[in-house]
């Protein structure tokens, strides 16, 4: 934050994000309302009674029909948001592999929160993690600030790979809770993010085209291939965008992967979003008492930026892992999982540790990444523990 | 048939040289095939009304022929034919 073109904020990240999206002025929004992601466009369509945007604002009856309204508005070449939580995520999820095929860059606001069964609003990943393969580019966010700066860098990102994009953040703690966010002027990001110019538009009438044909056998598998070129590709994007932004405003963003005192760690910890922020706070304490502790928080988990990834944990010899989410496949969190198969192919053997908390948005406590810390310091050390612990869960009354 | 590859395919899967659909005999499977009398037609082109692919082929207001490479035998052309102009023939 080195420029002064900044101005200073108390945002709860729900209000940041709506407030991004103000000053990005989409061509459409389409969404329906879900706790925790509600005030969200709950502000936004105040702005557009109160003529601060341009938008097209369209109420609809589902997130199915939200996130179709998106895809139809994108294919006519419109830069179009949107915003949801849970079980509107899972709602839209047969549509949100349609936006991916078609390759149109929708952005949106997710505020994580758990799935059903049982019934609960609050934060953890089970949401977004349940559509990691639908083919959207994911950005965890650690803070309202992150979230206001990640959704103007993800219309660029989104527009220049033409795939979609969610910002992701957790659900009560960053979306509602207030904190210091520094946004710029409308004229900067207006200027950042430019016009959008569209793969195709089902609106150019003088080169007419079809959208979303019948694609069987014969051609089905070419244009996967080339969806998934096109998420390789976006890797180099993100980077080149997120460079650009920090260059531009001064701020220091990570495109991937964000380090925290590695450099003489002993050994690592692996956390994405809110939590990060936690387990910053226990790893100062802990450094002092002499541990040697470092963090890398995966920022961008759709692409899986395995390659940074392997070059940043080469040289250690544990890692402790965390997941707020659980795969149910007996393996443990999904972080945990896709980290492992990014290290099989490296010579160095390293041993990983995976720590499951925060589901159902159950608190995570300094306590607790006190602990995650002592039995990763442990583990590092030898002692053996199971592949998987749960850390905050009740083993016993 | 030459098939391209995924490099040489427009992004999106979208379909650039449209209409597509002439190249695409949807009447090859059929297991009927209408067989039409003049003598019995008054043009009043119920049938061209009908036809769920624009099969029966009009000029100046009366029907010319039926273009069995789109016809899929459904036969309604026959059942809405107020002369009973049209019959519905198996092949063979």
């Amino acid at each position: 934050m080195k420029t002064k073109i900044f101005i200073k904020h108390a945002f709860t990240g729900n209000e940041a994000s709506a407030y991004a999206m103000k000053q990005i002025n989409p061509d459409v929004v389409a969404a329906y309302p879900i706790t925790p992601a509600t005030e969200i466009v709950q502000i936004f369509s105040k702005y557009v009674s109160d003529g601060e945007v341009d938008t097209e604002f369209v109420p609809v009856e589902s997130e199915h029909s939200a996130m179709s309204v998106c895809i139809g508005a994108s294919a006519a070449g419109a830069r179009v948001m949107t915003a949801t939580s849970a079980q509107g995520l899972a709602l839209m999820h047969e549509m949100l592999y349609i936006a991916s095929g078609l390759r149109l860059p929708i952005v949106m606001v997710v505020g994580n929160r758990a799935l059903s069964a049982p019934i609960n609003i609050h934060g953890d990943h089970s949401d977004t993690m349940g559509s990691r393969d639908a083919g959207w580019l994911q950005f965890y966010c650690e803070n309202a600030n992150e979230v206001y700066h990640t959704i103007i860098m993800a219309i660029k990102i989104a527009e220049n790979a033409n795939l979609p994009a969610m910002v992701c953040m957790d659900g009560f703690i960053i979306t509602h809770g207030m904190e210091v966010v520094y946004t710029l002027p409308d004229e900067e990001i207006r200027e950042f993010l430019g016009v959008r110019k569209p793969l195709y538009s089902l609106l150019d009438i003088q080169n007419p085209i079809t959208v979303g044909p019948l694609d069987l056998y014969d051609y089905y598998f070419e244009h996967k291939r080339g969806q998934i070129e096109a998420m390789i590709n976006s890797k180099k994007i993100i980077e080149e965008v997120v460079k650009e932004y920090n260059e531009r405003f001064g701020t220091n963003f990570p495109p991937f992967i964000e380090e925290y005192k590695i450099e003489d760690a002993d050994f690592l910890i692996i956390s994405m979003s809110s939590a990060a922020g936690t387990m910053k706070e226990a790893i100062d304490i802990k450094r002092e008492e002499g541990i040697k502790v470092g963090l890398l928080r995966i920022k961008t988990f759709r692409p899986f930026p395995y390659e940074v990834l392997r070059e940043k944990i080469r040289k250690f010899k544990a890692i402790g892992i965390m997941d707020r989410a659980e795969t149910l496949s007996t393996m443990g969190g999904p972080v945990a999982i896709e980290t492992k198969a990014a290290l099989y192919s490296l010579p160095e053997k390293i041993n990983l540790i995976n720590f499951i908390f925060g589901l159902g948005g159950r608190e995570f406590t300094l306590n607790d990444a006190f602990k995650i810390i002592e039995i990763t310091k442990k583990f590092s050390e030898g002692e053996k523990f199971p592949e998987v612990l749960y850390i905050g869960v009740r083993e016993e009354e | 048939m030459k098939f391209k590859s995924w490099k040489d395919l427009p992004e999106g899967a979208i379909i650039k040289n449209v209409p597509t659909s002439i190249y695409f005999k949807t009447g090859d499977w059929k297991s009927k095939v209408p067989k039409f009398d003049s003598n019995k037609c008054t043009n009043c082109l119920l049938c061209w009304l009908y036809c769920p692919d624009s099969v029966i082929k009009v000029s100046d207001g009366k029907i010319l022929n039926f273009d069995l490479d789109f016809c899929k035998g459904c036969g309604i052309c026959s059942r809405v034919c107020p002369q009973g102009a049209i019959e519905m023939e198996d092949i063979k």
